[in-house]
């Protein structure tokens, strides 16, 4: 196609011309098929032209932070409420408050910058309906925030020596609210995904819940940490859910699913792969190596531990959302 | 209260597009490009939050005595495609705002003016029909002209099909229209003739029957529509286990440690 001279044939003497008109041949020539169609035939394999059967989530790059924010959320609410009845120290109690409640802020921020205008949300207020993992999921998400906002506000009260006898109440009822709300929180976004008709989504149904609850345990220790706590009670929490994690992607790994491919294969594969190994085997063998370290070194080695476990929670969450993507694309009727 | 539906019959297509022209018209629906696809003459591809009415030209491997007097040339089919009104709707379910509502016709609505663009209703769908426009931010699909069935009007796409190709009517009698159709196909020699009606699914039935040639597979119809919900058990029991273990964990870390600081 390059071949052809970009001047007005006018220009040209008639010789060239004539070769002009043979390099138009040649390319026309080109056009011509020859033997079988290069498109794609609609068969029983290939489905309809290789198109996808089903649609691709519709989603933007809020909703899988949102199920980063919501799920640390959720693990810190959880944290927040044992570490405050089991007489942790006041300050983890306090900061993983205050990660709840930040968690409990920016999820509806992030939802709402998804649907595109604030009234949208309120729309999923106006109903409850069990059948749906997204109006439960919006409830609990509510239920989660009153419950922390009662529990900081209880906190801020008591600071200031206020109402005393109430700010109790409301650190002990909010407390317990973060924690009823938090734990399907944690965990009811491995529902919603599983519950759908995106194909690696749906076969997963049964692992995303707990894949996710250790995901989201796994970041609210390591803010916790990355915070600068280190009591032991963290440092078995995030021994607990990077030893899942590690289970889970070994479980991931080994299975041979054509629904599983895009777990396995391609950017998508990747990613979870890569967040598999930044939220199980790094922090795991970190965490083990400063059990046996000296302190400062220890202190040191649990804060890659926790950066490395945030980061791996949040990619394993994108890479989820992104193997969607890649499952829908590939959907064909069987 | 009646049970209003389709019945697309493929064989009586003719590929004129008529439906998708007088859908578009009738409800507002913007165009949707102008985009050569390269795949025979179907430019719009796929059901969309623009296309409720879809005419597939499925054109098959070769096969000798399918596609004519030449056993080189491919089988040919039109079909036109539709929102399939499932008697168990998973987009139905899914919807969390209530805008997805089933119709005193027994049709799936999407109430526009209640849709908040959350898009759940587009991954629970196992036909891939309701899509969200990115423009407008909602979510859309057929309305099976739930404004004209008020007025007693028969749906656009039906009432301008040249070839009643697209028929509209009460579901039981379309499925016995379909059925002496099919009987009729088959008298004729059409062998490869099918009705497309997935009443033994989780879908339980559909508000919108085919009635095509070759493998239903070719149309993208898949055999066994599922709909999420029946996943719901298994999902929720799964998170009950791990919401069980995140807390039993929790506390076993901090009765365990005194929730002392090192």
């Amino acid at each position: 196609m390059s071949e052809l001279p970009n001047s007005s044939p006018d220009a040209l003497p008639a010789i060239d011309k004539e070769n002009r008109l043979v390099l138009i041949q040649r390319e026309a020539l080109a056009f011509v098929p020859s033997g079988v169609s290069p498109a794609p035939r609609a068969s029983a394999k290939n489905g309809y032209y290789e198109l996808p059967m089903l649609k691709e989530p519709s989603w933007t790059w809020e909703i899988p932070l949102y199920f980063f924010v919501g799920g640390a959320a959720g693990g810190a609410g959880v944290i927040a409420t044992v570490a405050q009845f089991s007489g942790a120290s006041p300050d983890l109690v306090w900061d993983a408050r205050r990660l709840s409640l930040a968690g409990a802020f920016l999820s509806p921020v992030l939802l709402i910058s998804d649907l595109g205008r604030p009234e949208r949300f309120l729309a999923m207020l106006r109903v409850f309906k069990p059948q749906s993992p997204m109006s439960v999921g919006v409830w609990v998400l509510m239920g989660f925030s009153a419950g922390t906002s009662t529990a900081n506000l209880g906190e801020w009260l008591a600071a200031r020596g206020r109402f005393e006898t109430l700010a109790k109440l409301m650190q002990i009822v909010g407390d317990l609210g973060a924690l009823v709300f938090g734990l399907p929180l944690a965990t009811y976004t491995g529902v919603l995904i599983g519950a759908t008709v995106i194909p690696v989504w749906n076969r997963n149904v049964s692992l995303l819940p707990v894949h996710f609850a250790a995901s989201g345990l796994n970041a609210a220790v390591g803010l916790l940490e990355i915070a600068g706590h280190r009591t032991p009670a963290l440092q078995w929490l995030g021994m607990g859910s990077a030893i899942a994690e590690t289970g889970i992607g070994v479980m991931i790994e080994t299975r041979s699913d054509p629904a599983e491919e895009p777990l396995k294969r391609g950017p998508s594969g990747w990613l979870i792969r890569l967040g598999g190994v930044l939220s199980g085997p790094v922090p795991l063998a970190l965490r083990a190596i400063s059990l046996f370290s000296k302190r400062g070194r220890a202190s040191k080695l649990r804060r890659y531990a926790a950066i490395s476990s945030v980061v791996g929670s949040a990619i394993t969450r994108a890479a989820w959302i992104h193997a969607g993507h890649v499952s829908a694309r590939q959907s064909r009727p069987a | 209260m009646t049970t209003s539906a389709f019945l697309t019959d493929s064989t009586l297509c003719i590929g004129c597009k008529a439906c998708e022209v007088a859908c578009k018209e009738w409800n507002g629906v913007a165009a949707d490009g102008l985009d050569w696809s390269g795949l025979s003459y179907d430019n719009t591809l796929s059901l969309g939050a623009r296309t409720w009415r879809h005419v597939k030209f499925v054109e098959g491997i070769p096969e000798a005595g399918k596609g004519g007097n030449d056993p080189a040339s491919s089988p040919w089919n039109f079909s036109s495609d539709v929102c399939k009104h499932c008697q168990t709707a998973g987009c139905l379910e899914a919807c969390p705002t209530g805008a997805l509502v089933r119709t005193e016709f027994e049709s799936v609505y999407l109430q526009s003016d209640v849709c908040n663009g959350c898009g759940y209703c587009v991954v629970s769908c196992p036909f891939g029909v309701v899509e969200k426009d990115v423009e407008d931010g909602r979510a859309f699909k057929c309305t099976f002209c739930y404004d004209r069935q008020k007025a007693g009007l028969t749906p656009a796409c039906a009432k301008v099909c040249p070839t009643e190709s697209i028929q509209f009517g009460e579901l039981q009698d379309l499925r016995e229209r379909a059925d002496r159709r099919l009987t009729e196909l088959r008298r004729r020699g059409v062998e490869d003739a099918s009705i497309y009606d997935p009443v033994d699914s989780a879908v339980n039935g559909t508000h919108a029957i085919f009635i095509v040639r070759g493998d239903q597979k070719m149309y993208n119809l898949p055999p066994n529509p599922e709909v999420p919900t029946q996943y719901l058990r298994t999902g929720w029991t799964s998170a009950a286990i791990a919401a069980g273990a995140l807390l039993a964990g929790t506390l076993l870390a901090f009765m365990g440690s005194g929730g002392k600081k090192i």
